[in-house]
């Protein structure tokens, strides 16, 4: 090549460079705007009718307001929030709400009784998912409009078909299927009898301190500040939440300051962070507990000794301490720390002989084969590696099957799986979610329309459903507490759940951002009093 | 009409009979397109159906009761057969609907309108940059065999060829943004000036000069510059092995050493005569490696938050989303199918003997 190419090549080389390095500066984010990264890929949809996934809730929470709310300080205290009070009939079986008159929604119209009977007979009428949540307490799309009533702009009674615990109803009433959406506004963009939810899975109708900007899903959720907030007006004027998907990714936009709050850091990144100058971090208990469960339909799972056993197998505080270091702690009842009646006790720990005994009172001294489920996240993998070298112990040889989540899930649900290493997050505030799931199996047999996690491990709880049952309906918090407290004593002997642990959310942020609130669960995380300073 | 008679008929006039011969060849082509389109969608519909993950799980949820959830698998027409189940299919794409994802809510044709043109958008400055250099680079490295050039050319080729991409985007990320701070990070723009330019096209250059915003172009600059350039890299190794591999085959042909004996300068051997021949065989070279790139790089979309194509096909995948898995594979065979089709226009302009 001749020198003029050469030339050429130098000069081209230098016009790049200098317009690479004169490219604007990536600009840091504006005090005005929230900018957060995190991995949303779960939402489905925004119709509060539906919403029943981690990220979907955090933001219904943001755009729309609920009947009531529980104190996120001290949860067993139910506090006002669109009801700004209640009363309940002598039977026990009507609650009477009087309804705030100074609320708006986004679109202006006013909100009142009228809205909150639609949204709740909406939630049921539709059917989807979360509608459970009220339905257990006898509605149907039948009779919802005779129990869920309007009595005026003001008054809006809810009529269940028995007198269940307050505390129950009241807490199922926090959850986010009780937002409560714009009447008039859905009503207006509902399709073929559809109560408007075509639309509202992609659009907003609320009154919160945020209105829907744009939804990309698996992208971005932006919001914009609703200026007529009733509880005040929110400290940013618009927020973005960004899917990133990858950790390393977040942890690198919130060091250079183009993020705020970085939401899915690793245990690793997070301890490189803590001694950074402009980044704190938050750590919150949160209601997922991690548990192991066994089916016991298979025959080293079905005696109790068998079961027993391998509880004494898993080294919970080697696993806390060194895998999950910070982002779980232990814990061994079904109920999570901040429910009512929720246990703390931990009566297993790593105890080799202990479960050579019990092995061999259940006959199993001899060791067995099995394999275990367990969904292809890390961390997750990290303890079914931990699980499998202490039951090694004893002979007891593990195979670990990864999947993705969906497919751990079709063969959790079909109940094909020996073990299966799985979480779960409760559906609303009461313990009742969790008993039930966990300690309740009403109809063992393969037609069961309850299928409960003790009925997908083929265990029939014969004793503890009743209990469960009795435990709903006991009125007095202080004894139904005790109820819970002896639920969880028996299961933690008898039942093939070995629970583990309780995540822990650790939150890394800015340190000009303040004011953010991370409650106990995703529907209580809120931005609206977050600020930030220069 | 058999082919003979009719050129028995029309034998007086060469212009229907060029008419026809195009007419047979463009129904020729239409029915390959077809064919391909259905192989592959009942190729990836039956690896669906047998893969052991149940889609109606990413409609309703883990917690959802049996009644809801055999709702939600009627409303889904998992209970009819499978053969039922592909033809409403068929027909439903043909009347251009591909349905709905379970994953975003919204119709896939929607999606995909909203994800390729991040991914055209990225791999069409990568492919351009993998050309403008890899070209002139596998012609000299032909020109200079075996020089200290030749090798350095054919390094720089091995390394795109054999260091994983994700660990490349990283460290250039790890160095021309956080610490020499040249680029912006990851995301086509920076979140706050997300949603300020009204998409018209969905490639936010584009419609950022559309909309007259120079803030929000330079910036998206910023942002495609680093991942373009990785991407570009990657096409450079390819496309310079493969023009230095086709030059080296050229430049020892007959013709060449008649030329250099005819005095011509060694730019008019290289450019005018070798570099003229390996043009068509490297339009297949150049338009696969593009084909490749729009079929979406989900590693680097996952590294630079990049939501484009691949990232969208695989969360499909991974969800059971099989709507949007089928309308994304409808969309990369059409782009193959597409970059076929004008490779084959190319070679007819390039190569005279393809026009007869």
């Amino acid at each position: 090549m001749s020198l003029p190419s050469r030339c050429w090549i130098a000069v081209i080389g230098i016009l790049l460079t200098v317009f690479v390095v004169s490219l604007p500066a990536s600009a840091k984010t504006p005090k005005d705007t929230l900018v957060m990264a995190s991995q949303f890929d779960d939402i489905v949809s925004l119709d509060p009718a539906e919403v029943f996934e981690f990220s979907g809730a955090e933001y219904t929470a943001q755009v729309y307001d609920r009947l009531v709310a529980f104190d996120l300080d001290d949860i067993s205290i139910i506090l006002p929030s669109v009801a700004e009070s209640w009363t309940v009939s002598e039977d026990g079986k009507t609650f009477t709400f009087k309804i705030r008159q100074d609320i708006t929604f986004h679109s202006g119209n006013p909100l009142t009784a009228r809205d909150v009977a639609f949204s709740l007979q909406r939630v049921v009428k539709l059917g989807k998912t979360p509608a459970f949540i009220l339905t257990q307490f006898g509605l149907t799309p039948e009779n919802v409009e005779e129990l869920v009533q309007a009595v005026d702009d003001e008054m809006l009674t809810f009529t269940t078909d028995q007198a269940y615990a307050p505390s129950f109803i009241l807490y199922c009433l926090t959850a986010n299927v009780a937002s409560v959406v714009d009447s008039q506004l859905v009503q207006s963009k509902a399709v073929n009898g559809d109560y408007g939810h075509g639309w509202l899975r992609t659009n907003s109708a609320g009154s919160g301190p945020f209105k829907l900007n744009a939804w990309r899903p698996n992208d971005a959720l932006i919001y914009d500040r609703y200026d007529g907030y009733w509880k005040g007006e929110p400290g940013f004027t618009r927020v973005f939440v960004r899917h990133i998907a990858e950790t390393s990714t977040q942890k690198l936009l919130l060091e250079k300051g183009d993020i705020d709050v970085a939401r899915d850091l690793t245990a690793d990144q997070l301890a490189a962070l803590a001694d950074h100058k402009k980044i704190d971090l938050v750590s919150r208990p949160r209601g997922e507990i991690m548990y192991l469960s066994l089916n016991v339909e298979r025959e080293p799972f079905s005696s109790v000794e068998g079961r027993q056993a391998l509880k004494y197998l898993v080294d919970y505080e080697g696993i806390a301490s060194t895998l999950l270091n910070g982002q779980v702690r232990v814990h061994q009842a079904f109920l999570p720390v901040g429910f009512l009646g929720a246990s703390q006790e931990t009566p297993f720990a790593l105890n080799v002989d202990k479960a050579k005994e019990l092995l061999a009172a259940a006959g199993l001294e001899e060791g067995y084969k099995t394999t275990l489920d367990v969904r292809n996240l890390p961390e997750l993998l990290k303890i079914a590696e931990a699980i499998q070298a202490s039951f090694a112990q004893v002979g007891i040889e593990v195979e670990i099957l990864p999947g993705t989540g969906r497919q751990v899930l079709t063969r959790y649900r079909a109940q094909k799986h020996d073990m299966h290493l799985g979480q779960w997050g409760p559906d609303y505030q009461d313990p009742h979610t969790n008993a039930q799931t966990f300690a309740a199996n009403p109809d063992p047999s393969e037609a069961s329309t309850l299928r409960t996690l003790a009925w997908r491990n083929k265990w029939d709880a014969a004793e503890l459903t009743p209990q469960t049952t009795a435990a709903v309906l006991e009125r007095d918090p202080a004894t139904r507490a005790g109820m819970y407290m002896e639920i969880q004593r028996a299961h933690q002997q008898s039942s093939p759940f070995i629970i583990m642990f309780q995540r822990v959310a650790v939150i890394a942020h800015r340190k000009n951002v303040s004011g953010l609130i991370w409650g106990p669960s995703f529907d209580t995380y809120f931005y609206w009093q977050g600020t930030k300073s220069k | 009409m058999a082919q003979a008679e009719w050129h028995q008929k029309s034998g007086d006039d060469p212009a229907a009979a060029r008419a026809h011969r195009w007419t047979l060849k463009a129904l020729s082509t239409a029915g390959t397109i077809a064919l391909t389109f259905f192989g592959l969608l009942l190729v990836t519909f039956l690896i669906a159906r047998v893969v052991p993950i149940d889609p109606v799980l990413a409609v309703v949820g883990d917690r959802a009761t049996e009644e809801v959830y055999e709702q939600a698998r009627q409303d889904m027409g998992l209970d009819r057969p499978v053969p039922v189940q592909f033809a409403i299919y068929v027909r439903d794409v043909l009347q251009g609907d591909l349905g709905t994802s379970t994953l975003t809510a919204r119709p896939v044709a929607e999606d995909i309108a909203r994800v390729f043109p991040a991914t055209l958008e990225l791999a069409t400055i990568g492919t351009l940059i993998g050309v403008l250099l890899g070209v002139p680079l596998g012609v000299w490295a032909a020109a200079r065999q075996g020089s200290a050039v030749d090798q350095l050319i054919r390094f720089v080729g091995l390394v795109g060829y054999s260091v994983p991409i994700f660990w490349l985007g990283l460290v250039g990320l790890l160095l021309f943004y956080v610490q020499l701070d040249w680029v912006s990070g990851p995301g086509r723009v920076d979140i706050f000036y997300d949603g300020v330019v009204p998409p018209v096209t969905g490639a936010l250059l584009l419609d950022s000069l559309i909309a007259g915003n120079t803030e929000v172009f330079w910036n998206a600059v910023s942002h495609i510059i680093l991942p373009a350039t990785l991407l570009g890299y990657f096409s450079l190794a390819y496309i310079s092995r493969m023009t230095r591999s086709f030059m080296l085959t050229e430049l020892s042909r007959d013709y060449i050493t008649t030329a250099r004996v005819k005095g011509l300068s060694e730019r008019q051997v290289i450019w005018g005569h070798a570099f003229a021949n390996i043009r068509v065989p490297l339009i297949t070279v150049i338009a696969l490696s593009y084909a490749g790139l729009l079929e979406g790089s989900v590693l680097t979309e996952t590294v630079f938050v990049w939501p484009g194509l691949g990232s969208y096909i695989t969360n499909a995948l991974f969800a059971a989303d099989m709507n949007a898995v089928l309308g994304g594979t409808l969309v990369v065979g059409m782009v193959f199918v597409g970059l076929n089709l004008l490779s084959d226009v190319l070679y007819q302009y390039l190569d005279p003997r393809a026009r007869q």
